[in-house]
């Protein structure tokens, strides 16, 4: 194994003494960047999307509005990942001549996708609580939306938080696409110190730990959220 | 103070309610009767349209409330409404229960005030003398809102004697404690009327007294209260006027003297043969 020896002197001597370590923190920076301000847009779109499509359903503008959510929906979830970057960062801000930066893109292209998949785990946590909680809230006199926020999406979002951590940690792992317009991420970064000396053993297995390291810390922390939410379930 | 005029509902093309005529007074005590899946749920429903009725008015207090036109939120905050399986809010404690909507619903009149002064003190620089509009004087801030919900919200779970439970989920606490609670969350926004939908059938039998105790002594109060149920009892004892529903009609409408004693529609003898 003297040859295992010799890759791991190479990654070290890239990754140290030739600017190596620069490039994967900016590669970390910018993949957690992305993931969480997509996670946290992704959050806020769905919410609105998810409380819309279950609005009742016997006036026009719910109706309109419930159809272009259905549409929107489709569209993200219905496309790659990496085809929505391509044609958000090539097609679509060229188009209407808005400069954005490529980590700017990505950022929203995130949001966007997991607001479409946020929101079908939000409605089926919205769906989930009991229409008692709603009803009461309507029969003491608040509104359809004070009802929403104040007693169904707290209850919901207790019941979906384990598929919310899923969603999150798909979205860490799918930041590896960025690199196709340019964005400097984990991936890319050692990618990129493999290229430098044709090896690419190390890198790659680095690379799988920090990803496996992340993963874990946002495991543990759900975990913690979790907890903290069970308080008006436990007896007291 | 509730007149209801030729109610009618259907679910998708099924017809529920076929034309119901009633007047509810001040301090009347109705309790609704009839078969299961005769329209009596229903009918409590559209009262206070949890259920939008499919034809004819409900006149609560000079106002049509059917017409989809109306803020039926400011309505319902006149209208206590008492669930058959209690419908707690889980994620709050119990006072937080009771307090919510009084306080959210008086903290959001104030915001609305306090809009309302700040638009006329400014649209009155430019009215003549004598065409200035009021300027309401805001006695109340958020503190004391909530502060005096709290001292409601006490008093009543004193009331009851369950103030040791303020700070308790739902879920730690027993069927009849909850309906109680959630007929003092009611209570709590002053309400003209209550509705009561079926209150002790989720009940464990010990716990039907002490729900129905409390009923009782609201009605001694002079509580208006409408009251679907399962409780001849409680019908004979403590109700002024008893309705028979059934196929979505009123059937029968009496005293409860003569309504038990003296039934005339065919189907309610049937039924008060069977129940009692």
């Amino acid at each position: 194994m003297g040859n295992f020896e010799k890759k791991i002197e190479t990654f070290i001597t890239i990754f140290f003494e030739q600017g190596g370590s620069a490039k994967v923190l900016e590669g970390l920076e910018n993949t957690l960047t992305i993931a969480i301000t997509g996670l946290i847009i992704g959050i806020l779109i769905g919410t609105v999307i998810a409380t819309i499509r279950v609005l009742p359903k016997y006036k026009l503008l719910p109706r309109i509005l419930n159809a272009i959510c259905s549409f929107y929906v489709a569209m993200f979830r219905g496309t790659p990942m990496v085809v929505q970057l391509l044609v958000f960062y090539y097609v679509l801000f060229p188009i209407i001549g808005l400069k954005m930066t490529s980590v700017q893109v990505a950022i929203m292209v995130f949001g966007l996708n997991s607001g479409a998949y946020i929101s079908e785990i939000m409605r089926g946590g919205i769906q989930s609580v009991d229409p008692g909680q709603m009803e009461a809230g309507r029969a003491v006199g608040l509104s359809f939306g004070t009802t929403m926020m104040k007693i169904v999406i707290p209850q919901a979002v207790k019941n979906i938080l384990p598929t919310m951590g899923n969603e999150f940690i798909a979205l860490i792992k799918e930041t590896s696409v960025v690199s196709f317009v340019g964005v400097t991420d984990l991936y890319f970064a050692f990618n990129s110190i493999g290229s430098n000396s044709y090896e690419f053993m190390v890198p790659y297995l680095v690379m799988a730990a920090i990803y496996i390291v992340l993963v874990l810390i946002i495991s543990l922390l759900i975990k913690l959220m979790e907890r903290s939410l069970q308080k008006s379930d436990r007896r007291s | 103070m509730i007149d209801v005029v030729n109610l009618r509902k259907s679910f998708n093309k099924v017809d529920v309610l076929n034309g119901i005529n009633v007047t509810i007074n001040k301090g009347d005590i109705v309790a609704v009767i009839g078969p299961s899946g005769s329209g009596k749920s229903t009918f409590l429903r559209c009262l206070n349209c949890m259920e939008d009725p499919t034809g004819g008015s409900i006149i609560f207090k000079g106002v049509d409330i059917a017409d989809m036109k109306v803020d039926i939120n400011e309505h319902r905050r006149h209208m206590g409404m008492v669930f058959q399986h209690f419908n707690l809010f889980n994620n709050k404690t119990v006072l937080q229960n009771i307090m919510l909507a009084p306080v959210h619903l008086q903290c959001k009149d104030l915001k609305k005030q306090m809009r309302q002064n700040l638009i006329n003190s400014i649209l009155n620089m430019f009215r003549g003398e004598k065409n200035k509009k009021e300027i309401v004087q805001i006695t109340k801030n958020k503190e004391q809102i909530k502060r005096e919900a709290k001292e409601q919200a006490m008093t009543l779970l004193k009331r009851i004697g369950l103030e040791e439970k303020a700070n308790a989920y739902p879920s730690t606490l027993s069927g009849g404690q909850k309906q109680r609670i959630a007929i003092i969350r009611s209570l709590a926004m002053n309400p003209d009327v209550i509705l009561f939908d079926e209150p002790t059938s989720a009940l464990d039998p010990e716990m039907v007294g002490e729900v129905l105790e409390l009923m009782r002594e609201l009605a001694a109060e002079g509580m208006t209260m409408v009251v679907v149920t399962h409780e001849m009892g409680f019908a004979k004892e403590v109700a002024n006027r008893v309705i028979f529903i059934d196929e979505g009609v009123i059937k029968e409408s009496n005293s409860p003297k003569e309504f038990f004693e003296n039934p005339q529609d065919p189907r309610l003898k049937d039924f008060l043969a069977k129940v009692l």
